[in-house]
């Protein structure tokens, strides 16, 4: 039996209370990559009562995914969109969760994300970091960005931090331990930087601009 | 002087293009703000860094 919208809402104001969860029921944050990064993102969000989710990723899960990304083995070859969708549904039933199964672009970005308040950075190449944010920044110079930089290997959690480079946009990860360098990237440090992501995410729907 | 990353360059007169050249940063892997707004790739070539401009270089790396 799942319990009613209603039910999932006076549980969640039990919590967090009732004026942040308002907040936080009333949010659109876009996440783009659903990743490491962003898989755990997401649905951190969706815990927490994010009222609405668009998850944004052209990949299907892998078997190389399983290490770090929150999918399951019956969800092989799905594509991400649908498998957390999937997810979340069991999670956070009443959470509106839109997806777009395509490769963001120069070209596409400008048309994406008009519904958000909030837009999360979760890519993995490099370069696909740099055109979201580039890109963001410009055509959506009054949203917040979210992204992050450096969390492969297993150096210390500590050097995991929230940087706020400009007023819109922040900056979540170490800066320097690059996947490309021959480090891999293990489940539980790239957790800590999505959790930097998460909160951050969250602090700003609840109207905290400082990190 | 322009200040970037918070340090101070004698910079001042160079388009971002022309800067970026004398650094190891990859233009594809990174994002530009100057005094608080980004600068779009396709402007580097003709933006001009000024004395007392104020410019973030952020660099990507790989993982997600």
């Amino acid at each position: 039996m799942v319990p009613t919208k209603e039910q999932f809402y006076q549980a969640l104001c039990e919590r967090h209370g009732e004026e942040l969860q308002k907040k936080f029921c009333a949010a659109r944050v876009a996440v783009c990559g659903l990743g490491g990064l962003g898989s755990n993102v997401a649905i951190a969000l969706a815990r927490a009562g994010v009222g609405s989710l668009h998850l944004i990723d052209f990949d299907r899960v892998d078997m190389s995914n399983l290490n770090r990304q929150q999918y399951f083995v019956r969800q092989l070859g799905q594509y991400k969109t649908d498998a957390l969708r999937e997810t979340l549904q069991e999670i956070a039933p009443y959470c509106r969760v839109e997806t777009d199964t395509l490769r963001v672009t120069e070209e596409n970005l400008p048309k994406l994300f008009s519904q958000e308040d909030l837009i999360c950075e979760a890519f993995d190449r490099p370069e696909a970091k740099a055109m979201l944010v580039s890109g963001v920044l410009e055509h959506f110079p009054d949203k917040y960005l979210v992204a992050a930089s450096g969390m492969a290997g297993l150096r210390s959690s500590n050097s995991i931090r929230t940087r706020r480079i400009s007023s819109h946009f922040y900056l979540c990860g170490d800066e320097v331990s690059d996947s490309a360098a021959g480090l891999g990237l293990i489940s539980a440090r790239v957790l800590v930087c999505a959790a930097h992501e998460a909160n951050m995410i969250l602090r700003l729907l609840a109207g905290e601009t400082e990190v | 002087m322009v200040q970037v990353n918070g340090k101070a360059l004698p910079i001042a007169g160079k388009t971002v293009t022309e800067y970026l050249k004398g650094t190891s940063f990859d233009p594809m892997r990174i994002a530009v703000e100057k005094n608080g707004q980004i600068v779009p790739k396709r402007l580097y070539e003709e933006t001009v860094l000024e004395d007392g401009d104020v410019v973030e270089v952020v660099s990507f790396v790989g993982g997600g």
